[in-house]
């Protein structure tokens, strides 16, 4: 599958159909820190991406100033 | 996953409330936790014009999108802060926001206000870029709500914002932080108006799931000055802890509001003084906008302490 992440824009291909969690798990990004967006829906932790699809890594972070 | 309420498959899961929801029955819990934001803190009627203070950001335009919705009278308030193609991409962003619903923008440019862009104002004082950032922000909001005769400010911070300033107020015992941490901030004077924070209830995560949910086109990529910022520093470290035990935020912030905030309260009022060049609420004689002005003016950093700010 393609993952597409954030800040700076970049992609990533990880092998085989894989929960998000276990997606996420291999990235190192916490659950809570991201939306993941597959085509035009959101979608949980323990919902499966197969292998071809994409999925989106969208950070919710932000900061700075307040 | 299954909605909590209604079973169907669910969008986004909750873990500090153990629940998960579907689309339609997120956007209710998000629309609930606002509207017991404003009850439980009396942040604004009805009768009230509320300036909503937008940056182009989630936060900012979810607020403004559930209170419009909502039948709120509000106004936005964008400030051009002059950071290069992120303030004009954020700056589109809230003009189409509000073009689309038909709502008023004011917009504040912060070049003509201090003198300088951000950038600039970065560059020649020794402030953090973020510290003269949130300085010119918090005092063009305040001046922006008096000019326009409104009697209150609603801004976008939420609970992980507001986690994170605790978390810091509380690493250095900020002992006059501490006391002004709070979702409504009254007006002690008359040339001060109210500050409301209708999102401290919600996580980040769920301002972003509103704002997708809602297709609202918000600014994705951070400020470019907020990379190394303590607050950011401060939510990876929060979160570390969310990840190992849900609800940690969530229990730190309201714990401290509920229980441990009055003990910090201060004995004695602090006096407050009109600036004598800007004529706005300064604890000092002149204000520190004024003095962050001077120091842009002179493109030279200014030896000695300013007077704090109370914006």
């Amino acid at each position: 599958m393609k993952v597409v992440l954030r800040n700076p824009r970049r992609e990533v291909e990880v092998p085989g159909n894989r929960r998000v969690k276990d997606v996420l798990r291999e990235l190192d990004i916490l659950p809570e820190t991201v939306l993941v967006i597959r085509g035009d829906d959101l979608i949980t932790a323990d919902e499966v991406v197969r292998d071809g699809e994409t999925i989106e890594l969208r950070p919710v972070m932000s900061g700075g100033a307040s | 996953m299954k909605c909590r309420k209604c079973g169907n498959a669910a969008v986004l899961e909750l873990r500090r409330h153990n629940a998960a929801f579907c689309g339609p029955d997120f956007l209710e819990f998000f629309r609930n936790q606002i509207r017991e934001a404003i009850r439980k803190y009396r942040m604004f009627t009805r009768d009230e014009p509320v300036l909503v203070a937008v940056s182009g950001g989630k936060d900012s335009l979810a607020l403004w999108d559930v209170l419009i919705d909502e039948g709120y009278q509000t106004r936005g308030l964008y400030l051009d802060l002059g950071i290069f193609d992120y303030s004009v991409e954020s700056r589109a962003k809230c003009e189409t926001f509000a073009a689309a619903r038909g709502a008023p923008l004011l917009v504040r440019r912060v070049a003509e206000e201090v003198g300088a862009p951000v950038p600039v104002i970065k560059s020649v004082t020794r402030r953090p870029p973020c510290s003269g950032c949130g300085l010119s922000k918090r005092y063009l909001m305040n001046r922006a709500a008096l000019d326009e005769g409104m009697p209150v400010v609603a801004t976008g911070h939420n609970l992980d914002d507001e986690a994170a300033t605790l978390f810091g107020s509380v690493m250095h015992w900020q002992m006059d932080a501490l006391p002004r941490q709070s979702p409504a901030l009254p007006s002690t004077h008359p040339k001060l108006v109210r500050r409301v924070k209708p999102l401290y209830r919600l996580s980040e995560q769920e301002t972003a799931a509103y704002a997708f949910l809602r297709k609202i086109d918000y600014i994705v990529d951070e400020c470019p000055f907020a990379k190394g910022a303590t607050s950011i520093a401060h939510k990876e470290t929060l979160n570390r802890m969310e990840a190992a035990s849900p609800g940690a935020k969530h229990n730190f912030l309201f714990g401290f509001l509920e229980k441990a905030r009055p003990a910090f309260e201060r004995a004695e009022a602090v006096v407050l003084n009109e600036c004598v060049r800007c004529g706005q609420v300064t604890t000092g004689t002149l204000c520190a906008f004024c003095k962050l002005a001077d120091q842009v003016k002179r493109a030279a950093p200014v030896a000695g302490d300013d007077a704090a700010p109370v914006l």
